[in-house]
């Protein structure tokens, strides 16, 4: 049995859509986010907030697959940013390379203002 | 207190039953929650390098927590990581020149590995690798 990853979407008026995750962000989870965010930019979405605020672990596999969907948003403009990190996670993001690509905003309330 | 030793298959996310006993060890000698987590995402990282780079024909990874110091004043925790693969390079892992795919990919793992972590000690050789890792309080 996979300990799965839910995601739920928020999207908004104004191009953002928020994808909140909860569970463990691993192959399979990394997948599942970049299948969502490939929809959302297919339907116009150019700037995507990843809420990890219900994560409390990922994996070096998950978080490729984010820096693949970073390139992504960068090829066509856009911009993904993440919020509500756990300290450890943050600290393996910036490890890791992804936080000199992505912002990352320690609320919510912060990074919808960053992006709007 | 005992080591506390787990065999563990090669299969999906068996990564987070190690991490759990780590974080479960951490919480038992009052490490600081921050200092948990990160050795819970550290072990995660060294069984997932085992999973997916090891090369193993014996599906399986030794896991092994000691508490270091006494039961009375414990000073922190080693874990020790193993698999029985065909070993790789490390000093292509940590700086990868793009000559075998299998040290760039162990390279990142390894490189969160000794962010988060204290001491990092790897063995590898044809017989398989060992990553030892320490966090103390």
């Amino acid at each position: 049995m996979t300990e799965s990853l839910k995601l739920t979407v928020d999207e908004r008026d104004d191009g953002l859509a928020v994808v909140y995750t909860d569970g463990y962000i691993n192959n399979q989870g990394g997948e599942e986010i970049a299948a969502t965010a490939y929809r959302l930019i297919d339907a116009g979405h150019r700037k995507l907030l990843l809420n990890l605020a219900e994560t409390k672990i990922v994996n070096s596999i998950g978080i490729s697959i984010l820096i693949e969907i970073i390139e992504k948003m960068l090829e066509i403009d856009g911009q993904l940013s993440f919020c509500c990190l756990t300290p450890t996670i943050a600290k393996t993001f910036h490890i890791m390379g992804l936080a000199q690509y992505a912002q990352i905003h320690e609320t919510e309330e912060e990074a919808l203002a960053a992006l709007t | 207190m005992q080591p506390v030793t787990l065999t563990l298959p090669m299969i999906t996310d068996m990564e987070l039953t190690a991490s759990h006993t780590a974080g479960a060890l951490g919480r038992q000698i009052g490490m600081a929650s921050d200092q948990i987590d990160e050795i819970k995402q550290a072990v995660v990282e060294a069984c997932i390098n085992a999973f997916e780079h090891s090369g193993a024909i014996r599906r399986e990874v030794v896991v092994q927590l000691d508490v270091l110091g006494t039961d009375d004043a414990p000073e922190g925790m080693r874990i020790s990581v193993r698999d029985f693969g065909t070993g790789f390079n490390l000093d292509r892992a940590r700086n990868p020149r793009g000559e075998r795919l299998v040290d760039l990919k162990r390279g990142h793992g390894l490189r969160i590995i000794e962010g988060l972590m204290d001491e990092i000690h790897i063995e590898s050789d044809g017989g398989g690798t060992t990553v030892v890792m320490t966090k103390l309080r």
